[in-house]
C-alpha cells in the first residue's frame, strides 16, 4: 500500500520533472514544477515532515512559482528556439547528468540505510520539536534568513526598477514592474 | 509493503539528474533557473529522508530533526534567490532585450 | 482501519453537500440581496420569491455553447476553471465541524483530516488558488484578460501575507496549528464575565484585517478589479462560457465559504455557542455543530454580499498600497500585541 502511494508520486515527480526540462514553452515548464513540488510534498508527508510539506507548497509553489510566471508574462517570453550547441552539447548534457546522478545514487544506496517504516513515529512528525530546535538551537541561523530576505526585497526592488531620468522613483515594488 | 530508502534517495539522485540535464541543455534564462530549482528540490528530498533515517536510527529528537531544519533553510534561501535572480532577469532583459543566454555573451573571449 | 475509512469518507460526503449547496444558494441572496439593498424586486417569478432562480441559472449553463476561441492555448484553457475549484473544494478537510463523538464505541474527530498542521495545510491549499487566475488570464489569447489575471493574481498573493499573519496571531495564545484546539481555547474563556470567550473581542484587529483580506483573497467588492465589468470587460473569465464559467463562479463562492468558515472558527468560535448541549446522541451532537457552523458561515456571507452592494471599488494601485502598507503593517502590530498579552497572561 505504501509502495503503491510512494510509486504514485515518484513517477509523477520525474514525469513532471522530465515536462519541465523538455518542454518548449516556459510557463509548461513552470506548471509541471509545480506538480513535481506537489508530488514532493506529497513524498515529504510520508517521510514524517507534513510541516515542511505544507511550507513547501506554501512558500514555493504559491509564492515563488508565481512570482517566476509574472516574470515570464512580463517579459513575455515565448517558445524557445533549439539549442545550438548542436548533438555535441546534448551528449555532454546527458553524460553529465548521468554521472551526477549515478554518483550521487551510488553513494546514497550503497549505505543499506533498511527499511523506512510504515506508521510515523507520533513525536517526530509534530510541529512543536521543529518548531523548539528551530527557536532554540537555530535561533542565530533563522534571524540571520530574516535579514537575507529583507536583503533580497531590497536588492530585487532596486534591481527591478526602471531608473528614469527625471529622478522621481515610480511605484515600484509590485511585480508589473511599476506600471 | 514499506519503502525501503533507498527508494527515497534514488528519486532525489534521478531527480537531481534530470535537473542538470535541463539546466546545460536549454537556451532559455528562465528555464535554466527552474531546472537548478528543481535541483534544489532534489536535495530537500534527500535531506528529509536522512532526518527520518537518523530518527530511526535512535538519534535524539532534536538531532534527527536537523535535516528538516536545513530544508526549512533551504526553502527560505531559495525565495531570496529567486526573488533577486528574476530582478536580475528583468534589469537584464530592459538593456539587452533577450534571455537567451547564447545572446548574453558580453564577457566572452 | 476500515472503520476509519468509512468515517473519513462520511465526513467528507457532509461536507461535499454542503459546499456544493453553497453557489446555488449564494446567487439567490446575492440577487434578492442586491434587489433589496437597491430599492428594487430581483427575482420573483421562478417559484416562490424566485427560489428556483439558481436552477435556471444551471440549466442555462448546461445548455449554453461551449464556445473555445481561436488561439488559445488549450490544454491550460481548460485546466484553469479545475485550478479554480479545487483549491475550495479541499480547504474545508481541516475546519471542525462538531466535538469527539462516540460512533458505535470508538471515537471520531469531526475534521476531515486530523492532522498537526491543520491551519498551515489550509493555507498551503488556498494559495494553490492563484495558478488558476494565472492559467485563464494567461492561455485566453486577449489583452483584457492577460491583465485581470495579472491584477487578480498580484492582489491574491498581496493579501495572503495580511491573511496569513491574521490567522497566525490566534495561533499564538492557544498553542497549537489544529482548529479543534482553536475552538477549545475558545470554550474556555470569558470577556468580562459576560462575553462568549470568542476570539473576535480580545482580538478584534485582527478579525478587521482578517476580514479585509478576506474579502481581498476572493476578489469580491470593493476589491474586484480584476472582474470589473465596466472595467475590464470581464477580466480573467472573459474568454470561458457556459460551464466553464460556472466551475470559475462556484469557485469564487466556494472559497468565500471556506474563509468564512475559517473566519467562524478562528475568531467566532466555530461549532460552539454557549448554552448548547452537545452531549447526547452522536447525530445530534454533530448535527447541532454543523448547523451553528453553518449559521455562522451564512452571517459572514451575508455580510460579504452586504458589502459588496454599498461599496465603490478601490482602483488597483489603492487595492495593493492598501494590502502593504496598510494592512500588513496592521496585521504584524496586532501579531506583537498578542503575543505580549499572551506572555503576560491574559490570554
Amino acid at each position: 500500500m505504501e509502495l503503491a502511494v510512494f510509486s504514485v508520486f515518484a513517477l509523477l515527480a520525474v514525469v513532471s520533472a522530465a515536462v519541465v526540462v523538455l518542454h518548449r514553452n516556459p510557463v509548461y515548464s513552470v506548471m509541471s514544477l509545480v506538480v513535481t513540488l506537489i508530488s514532493l510534498a506529497a513524498l515529504f508527508v510520508m517521510l514524517g515532515a507534513p510541516l515542511i510539506a505544507a511550507l513547501l507548497v506554501l512558500v514555493y509553489t504559491g509564492a515563488i512559482l508565481v512570482l517566476f510566471l509574472f516574470v515570464i508574462m512580463l517579459l513575455n517570453v515565448g517558445r524557445e528556439e533549439p539549442a545550438t550547441g548542436g548533438a555535441a552539447q546534448k551528449w555532454v548534457a546527458v553524460a553529465s547528468a548521468l554521472m551526477f546522478g549515478t554518483i550521487l545514487g551510488t553513494l546514497l544506496w550503497g549505505r543499506h540505510f533498511g527499511l523506512a517504516s510504515g506508521p510515523l513515529d507520533a513525536e517526530y512528525a509534530r510541529p512543536l520539536p521543529l518548531a523548539r530546535v528551530l527557536l532554540s538551537e537555530y535561533l542565530l541561523p533563522f534571524e540571520m534568513v530574516g535579514l537575507l530576505l529583507l536583503a533580497a526585497v531590497i536588492a530585487a526592488t532596486v534591481l527591478a526598477r526602471r531608473s528614469e531620468p527625471g529622478g522621481e522613483p515610480d511605484g515600484g515594488g509590485t511585480a508589473e514592474g511599476g506600471r | 509493503m514499506s519503502v525501503p530508502v533507498a527508494g527515497y534517495f534514488v528519486l532525489a539522485a534521478a531527480l537531481f539528474a534530470i535537473g542538470t540535464l535541463g539546466a546545460l541543455t536549454r537556451r532559455n534564462g528562465i528555464t535554466i533557473f527552474l531546472s537548478i530549482e528543481l535541483m534544489l528540490s532534489s536535495v530537500n528530498l534527500a535531506l528529509i529522508a536522512y532526518s527520518r533515517v537518523l530518527a530511526e536510527a535512535g538519534y535524539a529528537l532534536e538531532a534527527a530533526l536537523r535535516g528538516q531544519v536545513i530544508v526549512f533553510f533551504v526553502i527560505a534561501i531559495a525565495a531570496a534567490e529567486a526573488a533577486v535572480g528574476l530582478a536580475l532577469f528583468i534589469a537584464i532583459y530592459r538593456n539587452r532585450q533577450t534571455i537567451d543566454v547564447n545572446r548574453l555573451n558580453l564577457m566572452r573571449w | 482501519m476500515t472503520f476509519a475509512l468509512l468515517a473519513t469518507l462520511a465526513k467528507m460526503g457532509v461536507w461535499l453537500a454542503v459546499l456544493l449547496q453553497v453557489t446555488p444558494i449564494m446567487v439567490w441572496v446575492e440577487r434578492r440581496g442586491s434587489a433589496l439593498i437597491q430599492d428594487r424586486l430581483g427575482p420573483n417569478r421562478v417559484g416562490p420569491l424566485g427560489l428556483f432562480q439558481s436552477l435556471a441559472d444551471a440549466a442555462k449553463f448546461f445548455f449554453k455553447e461551449d464556445v473555445i476561441p481561436h488561439e488559445v492555448d488549450r490544454f491550460l484553457y481548460l485546466l484553469a476553471p479545475l485550478l479554480a475549484v479545487v483549491p475550495a473544494l479541499t480547504t474545508f478537510v481541516v475546519i471542525p465541524f462538531g466535538p469527539e463523538i462516540e460512533v458505535a464505541g470508538r471515537s471520531v474527530p469531526l475534521l476531515v483530516a486530523d492532522v498537526d498542521s491543520g491551519v498551515l495545510l489550509l493555507l498551503a491549499l488556498a494559495s494553490l488558488g492563484v495558478y488558476s487566475l494565472v492559467m485563464a488570464g494567461y492561455s485566453s489569447n486577449n489583452k483584457y484578460s492577460l491583465l485581470g489575471s495579472v491584477r487578480a493574481s498580484a492582489q491574491m498573493i498581496s493579501y495572503e501575507l495580511a491573511l496569513t499573519l491574521s490567522v497566525v496571531s490566534v495561533l499564538v495564545p492557544v498553542g497549537s496549528l489544529r482548529l479543534d484546539r482553536v475552538v477549545e481555547y475558545q470554550q474556555q474563556a470569558e470577556w468580562l464575565g459576560f462575553l462568549p470567550g470568542f476570539n473576535i473581542f480580545p482580538q478584534i484587529l485582527g478579525f478587521l484585517v482578517f476580514l479585509i483580506a478576506a474579502f481581498a483573497e476572493t476578489n469580491r467588492l470593493p476589491f474586484d478589479l480584476p472582474e470589473a465589468e465596466s472595467e475590464l470587460v470581464a477580466g480573467y473569465h472573459t474568454e470561458y462560457s457556459s460551464m466553464k464559467f460556472a466551475l470559475f463562479f462556484m469557485g469564487e463562492y466556494m472559497s468565500m465559504a471556506t474563509l468564512s468558515a475559517l473566519g467562524a472558527t478562528l475568531y467566532l468560535g466555530g461549532w460552539y455557542l454557549p448554552g448548547l448541549d452537545y452531549s447526547g446522541h452522536w447525530a445530534w451532537t454533530a448535527g447541532l455543530g454543523l448547523g451553528v457552523l453553518l449559521a455562522k458561515v451564512a452571517l459572514f456571507l451575508l455580510f460579504f454580499v452586504w458589502v459588496r452592494w454599498t461599496f465603490p471599488r478601490f482602483r488597483f494601485d489603492q487595492l495593493l498600497r492598501l494590502g502593504w502598507k496598510v494592512l500588513l503593517p496592521l496585521a504584524l502590530v496586532n501579531f506583537v500585541l498578542v503575543a505580549a498579552m499572551t506572555v503576560a497572561g491574559w490570554l
